[in-house]
C-alpha cells in the first residue's frame, strides 16, 4: 500500500518529507510498534550519508520479516538467524556496497548467535541494527534470549525462571569485547531525547562502515505492545523500568574516540599492550623467583653458619 | 568438447574440482572443514588469494550456506563444499535458494552415515541429494561423477546449469573420488568476466531503477501456489533437457546393471567380467541422479532385450528407488549394496548377476 504525498500548493512550503531513505510503502507493524521509528533513523542516515543506492539491507525473520518492502534500497530475505552471514556474503562480492541487517533479539541472539559473534569477530564490514525488544514478536510472544528475568511470555508463563532458563543476553556488552568491533552502542527510541541519540548513533555505525573501520552495531530497546498486553505508553515506562538498568544506554566500544582509525590499528595496539603487560607479568614472575632463591641460599648459609659454630663450642 | 586441453597432470579429485571451478569462473568460495573433503577448502584458501577470489572460513556449514545465499544474491558465481553431515546442515540454506530462484554450486564429498557414521565413502546421501535437500517443493541439479576427470568437468557446467536455470546445482561425489589422484586435463580458463551477469543481483539501484528484493517469503496462498507451479514447470525442462547417462555394453544387454558414482567404477570392471563369463551384461551409468535419466532405461527396455537390472550402490539401496520409479514392475529388479566405507567387489557383484542369469534359465524369478 503505497500513500503519497500531494504536491504543495503555491501558498504552502514543504518544511518535513518523508525520507528518501523509505519507500512509499505503509508500515505493517503494530500500533505503537517502534520499528516504525527505527526504520526511519535508518532510512535518514542513508539519505543523509547519500549511499540509499549503494546499500543492501538484509532482512531477517521475525516481525521485521517484511522490512524488505519500506527500505528504499536492495533488499535481501536471509534465513532465521543467518542474517549475518548472508550481510558477508553479499558484502565480500561487492565490498563497495553498503550491506547492513536489521534483526531482532531472537533471530540474532538465540538462533544467530554464532553467525553474529562470527561476522563481528571477523570484523565484516557491515553494521547491524539489533532491535531488543525482550520478546519474539512474529510468532506471538515467545521467551527471548533478552527476556527479562521474571518476565511473562508465551512460553515463560510463570516469568523468566532464571534457574530454569538462564540469564538474559546483554548483546553490545559482549560484542564489544571482540577486536572486529569498530564501534557498538545502546541506544532507545522511547522519547525525542532518545530518538535524537539514536538517529546519531545509526548514522555513526553507517559511516563506520563507509569509512572501513570494521564491524558497527547498534543495539535499539524497543517495546512491543502487542505481545507485552501493555498499551504503548505503559510499554515505554516498562521498558525504562525494566529494561534500562539491565540493559544500559550508552556507548559500548568506539575505535575512533579511542583514538584509532580502524579495527587493525586497535588490535594491533591493544595485543602490543597485552604483549607489555605479559612481559612485565613474566618479569614479575622472575624476580620473585630469583628473590625466593636468594632467601633459600640466605637461609642455608644462616643454618650453615649455626652449625659451624655449634659444631665449634 | 573440441577445444584444446592442456597436458594431463596428476590430482586429487578434492583439489581438481577446486581447481576446475575457479576455471569456471568462480572468485567465491565459503567452507567449512570437515573429512574427507578437506584438501577442497585447503586448495581454495590457497588459490582464491591469487586470482583476486573470496575465501571465507564460516563458523559452520549453516553460515557457509547462508554466505553462498548473500554472494548468490549479489550476483557471485558462487561454491561452497562439505561432506555429509555438513551437507546436512546446509538442507535449510538449500531450501532458501531453492525458494529465492539463486544459483550456487554445492559438493559433496560423500561419507558413511547415519550420525558420525564414517569418514570413509559412501553413496548413502542419494535420497537426502535427489528427493529432499531441505524443507519445501525444490529440486536440485544432482551430478554424479565417477572419475577425476568428471568431478573437473562437471563443475564447470553445474555452474552453467545452475545460472540457466536459476536453481542450486549439487556434486554428489565420495571420500573414494574426493581423496583418489587420478590424471586430469583440467578445463580451459574461463574469464569472471564472461559468466553471466544477472540483471536480478542486488548490487544497490545506484539511483538509476527501483529497489529491487530477493525473498522466498510468500504470504498470500495462491501467489505461493504460482511461484512452486512455475518453479516446477522449469523443472520439467530440465528433466526434458539434462538427463544424462554413459550407456556400456547395452546393445545386446540382458542384464543391465545400474550404477553411479564410485560404484559404478567397480560396477563396470563386473560388467567386462561377466562378458568375459558370456553373460550379457550392460551398464547405465546416470551422469546426473536429478533429472534421473528414465529415458534411458525406458529405450533399453522397449528394445526388449533387457531381462533385468542390477543396482549397485554403497547404500542400502536408496538409487533403486528411482530404477523402480521407471520400470515400473516391468521387469525384475536385483540389487547388490555395500555400506560402511566399502566398495562393491567385481567378483561379488558378477556372483549377482550369475544369480539372475540362473533364474533366467529356470523362467522365473
Amino acid at each position: 500500500m503505497a500513500r503519497t504525498m500531494p504536491a504543495p500548493k503555491d501558498n504552502e512550503k514543504v518544511v518535513f518529507e518523508r525520507t528518501k531513505g523509505l519507500t512509499d510503502t505503509a508500515f505493517t507493524y503494530c500500533a505503537g510498534c517502534m520499528h516504525g521509528t527505527v526504520h526511519r533513523l535508518i532510512g535518514e542516515s542513508l539519505e543523509a550519508l547519500q549511499v540509499t543506492g549503494s546499500t543492501v539491507g538484509v532482512a531477517p525473520v521475525g516481525c521485521s520479516v517484511t522490512a524488505t518492502n519500506f527500505f528504499n534500497c536492495d533488499m535481501v530475505q536471509a534465513s532465521h538467524g543467518r542474517a549475518a552471514a548472508v550481510a558477508t556474503g553479499i558484502k565480500r562480492v561487492n565490498p563497495n556496497n553498503i550491506v547492513f541487517s536489521y534483526q531482532g533479539d531472537g533471530d540474532l541472539a538465540a538462533i544467530g548467535t554464532a553467525e553474529s559473534v562470527h561476522a563481528a569477530a571477523r570484523g565484516e564490514h557491515i553494521t547491524v541494527i539489533f532491535i531488543n525488544n525482550a520478546i519474539y514478536g512474529m510468532t506471538g510472544g515467545q521467551m527471548a534470549p533478552t527476556t527479562m528475568p521474571g518476565q511473562i511470555t508465551q512460553t515463560s508463563p510463570y516469568g523468566r525462571i532464571i534457574a530454569q532458563d538462564g540469564y538474559p543476553l546483554r548483546v553490545v556488552e559482549m560484542l564489544s569485547t571482540l577486536d572486529g568491533v569498530a564501534y557498538a552502542e545502546r541506544v532507545s527510541v522511547d522519547t525525542p531525547k532518545n530518538i535524537r541519540a539514536a538517529k546519531r548513533a545509526v548514522r555513526k555505525a553507517f559511516e563506520y562502515q563507509r569509512d572501513k573501520r570494521g564491524y558497527s552495531i547498534v543495539e535499539v530497546l524497543c517495546t512491543c505492545p502487542t505481545n507485552w498486553g501493555l498499551n504503548p505508553l505503559d510499554s515505554a515506562d516498562w521498558m525504562r523500568k525494566n529494561m534500562f538498568p539491565y540493559y544500559p544506554l550508552g556507548v559500548y566500544r568506539d575505535i575512533k574516540a579511542e583514538g584509532f582509525e580502524n579495527i587493525v590499528d586497535a588490535a594491533a595496539a591493544k595485543l602490543e599492550d597485552q604483549k607489555a603487560a605479559y612481559a612485565a607479568q613474566v618479569e614479575a614472575e622472575l624476580a620473585r623467583e630469583i628473590a625466593k632463591e636468594e632467601r633459600k641460599a640466605s637461609m642455608k648459609a644462616d643454618i650453615a653458619e649455626a652449625a659451624d659454630s655449634k659444631g665449634g663450642a | 568438447m573440441s577445444e584444446v586441453r592442456e597436458p594431463k597432470r596428476l590430482m586429487k579429485g578434492n583439489e581438481a574440482v577446486a581447481e576446475a571451478a575457479i576455471r569456471a569462473g568462480c572468485r567465491t568460495y565459503f567452507g567449512y572443514p570437515i573429512t574427507p573433503q578437506n584438501e577442497l577448502a585447503a586448495y581454495m584458501s590457497k588459490r582464491m588469494p591469487q586470482v583476486d577470489g573470496v575465501f571465507v572460513q564460516a563458523e559452520s556449514e549453516t553460515s557457509a550456506i547462508n554466505m553462498v545465499y548473500g554472494a548468490s544474491a549479489a550476483g557471485a558465481r558462487v561454491l561452497t563444499s562439505s561432506s555429509s553431515p555438513g551437507v546436512a546442515l546446509k538442507a535449510e540454506g538449500l531450501s532458501y535458494l531453492a525458494g529465492a530462484d539463486l544459483p550456487s554450486v554445492i559438493i559433496n564429498i560423500q561419507r558413511g552415515g547415519p550420525g558420525l557414521g564414517t569418514i570413509q565413502p559412501s553413496q548413502g546421501d542419494y535420497f537426502m541429494s535427489t528427493k529432499a535437500p531441505g524443507h519445501g517443493d525444490f529440486k536440485c541439479l544432482v551430478y554424479a561423477p565417477a572419475t577425476v576427470q568428471e568431478m573437473a568437468d562437471m563443475v564447470g557446467d553445474a555452474f552453467e546449469k545452475a545460472d540457466q536455470y536459476r536453481m542450486p546445482a549439487l556434486i554428489l561425489s565420495d571420500g573414494l573420488l574426493g581423496q583418489m589422484m587420478e590424471p586430469v586435463a583440467l578445463p580451459p580458463i574461463k574469464d569472471p568476466a564472461d559468466c553471466p551477469q544477472h540483471d536480478w543481483a542486488m548490487t544497490g539501484t545506484k539511483g538509476e531503477r527501483a529497489p529491487m528484493e530477493i525473498n522466498s517469503l510468500q504470504l498470500y496462498p495462491e501467489e505461493l501456489e504460482a511461484a512452486n507451479t512455475e518453479r516446477y514447470a522449469r523443472y520439467d525442462v530440465v528433466k526434458a533437457n539434462e538427463q544424462a547417462a554413459e550407456l556400456y555394453q547395452t546393445q545386446d544387454a540382458e542384464i543391465i546393471v545400474v550404477a553411479y558414482g564410485a560404484s559404478a567404477r567397480t560396477a563396470k570392471s563386473a560388467v567386462d567380467l561377466a562378458r568375459d563369463a558370456g553373460i550379457k551384461a550392460g551398464m547405465v551409468r546416470p551422469l546426473l541422479v536429478w533429472p534421473y535419466p528414465d529415458d534411458s532405461i525406458n529405450d533399453l527396455i522397449e528394445a526388449g532385450k533387457v531381462k533385468g537390472f542390477l543396482t549397485v550402490e554403497m547404500s542400502m539401496g536408496q538409487m533403486v528407488e528411482d530404477v523402480r520409479l521407471v520400470v515400473n514392475g516391468r521387469l525384475p529388479i536385483d540389487s547388490y549394496n555395500r555400506t560402511g566405507g566399502l566398495v562393491p567387489d567385481p567378483q561379488a557383484i558378477l556372483a549377482k548377476m550369475n544369480e539372475m542369469q540362473a533364474q533366467f534359465a529356470e523362467g522365473g524369478v
